[in-house]
C-alpha cells in the first residue's frame, strides 16, 4: 500500500468522527466520508506534499457544504442545520444538549467549533480547510462559543413565568 | 518583557482553552483570569462545551470502520461508477435531444433568451454543482483540451476565462445539448466550495449588455455577443455574481486585440 494510501486509511476514523458531529446523523455522515474518500482517490495525482489530514477534512467540508446548498433548494428537508430554524425547545438530558446547540450553529461556525476542539487542529490548519483569514476563524469560534452558551442557558428561562 | 498589565483580549482566552496561546503570553492570562472572574467562568464555560462536544463524539472515531468506506471496495466501486456515468451521459443526450426537437417551436417562435436559454443554463447549474463524483466531462487540468474539444463541437471558439485573480478556479467543463446544436459548459470554484457555471451557445440574437435573472437560490447574468449567447450562473449573490460575470465578459469579447495567447 502507498503512504498516501496508508495516511488516508488513517484518517478515516477520523472523518467519521467529524461527519457526524458535522451532520448529526450516521449514514449521512459515511455518505460524505465516502465521497471524500472516493474523490480523494480520484485526485490523488493533484495532491502534491503536505498533510494528508488537513486536504481530506477540507474536502468533507465543501462536500458538506454543496450537500446543504443543495437541499436549501428543497426547503421542506431543510430546518436540520439551518441557522434560522427555530429552536426547538423543551428540557432533554446529556448530549442531546450539545448536539442542539450545535445544530442551532450556523455551518462554517460549527466546522471551524469542530475542527478545532474535537478534531484538535491547529488555528492555522482550519484558516486552511475553510480558505479564509486565521482571524475570520477566531471570530467563527468565538461566535459559535458564545452562542451555544446562550443556547444552552436559554432553554431554561423560556420556561419560567408563564403569567 | 512581561508586561504583566497589558490586557488580555478575547482572541488570547480562546487561544489559551485551545492550546494556541505562545508560552510568553501564558502567565499573564493566567494572572489575568485570577483578577477578571467573569473571564474566568467564559473560559470555563467554553472549556466544559469542549469537554461535552468530545464525550458526545469522541467515540465514533473508535468504532470498526463500515466495509462500505475500506479503500479496497472504494476502488472498485470507483471504477464502476465510472462506467454507470457513462451511461447517464449518453442518457441525458438522448433525453435533451428528444426534448430539444419538441421545444423546438417554442425556442423558435420566441426568441426571449432571458426565458429559454438562461432557464437551460440555470437547470444545468443545479444539476451539476451538487455533483459530487463528476461534475465535469473534463477536468480544468486539462483546460487546452477542453475548450478545443467544446470549440470543435460549439463551431465556435470558446475560451475558458480566467478567474483566478477573483479567487475561483476552473473545475473543468462538459457538453450539453443546447437550443441548436451544442452548448458548452465550464465549472468554476471558489475558495470555499462555492461553484459558478458558464454555459455558452450559439443564439442569433442582438448584442446585449449584462442582464440579469434571478431564481431564488441561484441566479444568473447573460448576455450575447456575435451569436453568441453566454450565461454565468451562481449562487444568488448579485454583486459577486456581477464581478464574475463582468470578468469573464471582458475575457470572451471578441473584438478588441486578442488577449489569449493560448
Amino acid at each position: 500500500m502507498s503512504a498516501f494510501a496508508k495516511d488516508l486509511e488513517a484518517t478515516i476514523p477520523a472523518l467519521r468522527r467529524y461527519a457526524r458531529a458535522l451532520t448529526r446523523d450516521a449514514e449521512i455522515a459515511d455518505d460524505l466520508v465516502q465521497d471524500t474518500l472516493v474523490r480523494a482517490l480520484r485526485s490523488q495525482h493533484l495532491f502534491h506534499g503536505g498533510d494528508v489530514r488537513s486536504w481530506l477534512y477540507t474536502i468533507l467540508t465543501n462536500l458538506n457544504r454543496n450537500r446543504l446548498r443543495s437541499l436549501a433548494r428543497r426547503p421542506a428537508l431543510s430546518p436540520l442545520g439551518d441557522a434560522d430554524a427555530p429552536q426547538m425547545a423543551g428540557p432533554e438530558a446529556g448530549g442531546r444538549d450539545i448536539e442542539r446547540a450545535l445544530a442551532a450553529l450556523v455551518e462554517d461556525q460549527r466546522s471551524a467549533l469542530l475542527l478545532v476542539v474535537l478534531e484538535g487542529l491547529s488555528y492555522r490548519e482550519v484558516a486552511e480547510v475553510q480558505g479564509v483569514p486565521i482571524g475570520t476563524v477566531m471570530s467563527r469560534l468565538a461566535r459559535a462559543r458564545a452562542q451555544i452558551r446562550s443556547y444552552l442557558d436559554g432553554e431554561r428561562p423560556a420556561l419560567r413565568r408563564v403569567k | 518583557m512581561m508586561d504583566r498589565e497589558s490586557p488580555v483580549t478575547e482572541d488570547e482566552l480562546h487561544a489559551f482553552v485551545d492550546g494556541e496561546l505562545p508560552a510568553d503570553r501564558q502567565a499573564a492570562v493566567e494572572t489575568w483570569l485570577a483578577a477578571h472572574p467573569e473571564d474566568a467562568a467564559r473560559v470555563s464555560t467554553w472549556r466544559a462545551q469542549s469537554e461535552s462536544i468530545k464525550a458526545r463524539y469522541a467515540g465514533i472515531a473508535l468504532e470498526p470502520v463500515p466495509a462500505r468506506l475500506e479503500l479496497a471496495r472504494l476502488r472498485r466501486l470507483e471504477r464502476r461508477w465510472t462506467r454507470a456515468a457513462a451511461a447517464a451521459v449518453i442518457a441525458a443526450f438522448l433525453i435533451g435531444g428528444l426534448l430539444g426537437w419538441f421545444g423546438r417551436e417554442m425556442v423558435e417562435g420566441g426568441s426571449v433568451l432571458g426565458k429559454t436559454l438562461t432557464t437551460d443554463a440555470m437547470d444545468a447549474h443545479k444539476l451539476y454543482v451538487v455533483e459530487v463524483r463528476h461534475p465535469v466531462e473534463v477536468p480544468g487540468a486539462e483546460a487546452a483540451h477542453l475548450v478545443q474539444w467544446l470549440s470543435k463541437r460549439l463551431g465556435y471558439d470558446l475560451r475558458a476565462p480566467d478567474l483566478a485573480a477573483i479567487g475561483l478556479k476552473l473545475v473543468g467543463g462538459r457538453l450539453l445539448p443546447g437550443p441548436s446544436g451544442a452548448a458548452g459548459f465550464l465549472m468554476y470554484e471558489g475558495p470555499s466550495g462555492e461553484r459558478f457555471t458558464l454555459y455558452s451557445a450559439r443564439w442569433d440574437a442582438p448584442e446585449t449588455a449584462l442582464r440579469y435573472r434571478d431564481a431564488g437560490q441561484i441566479a444568473a447574468f447573460y448576455w450575447v455577443d456575435s451569436n453568441r449567447a453566454y450565461v454565468m450562473s451562481g449562487p444568488a449573490d448579485r454583486d459577486r455574481l456581477r464581478m464574475i460575470a463582468q470578468s469573464a465578459y471582458d475575457q470572451l469579447e471578441t473584438r478588441g486585440p486578442g488577449k489569449g495567447s493560448s
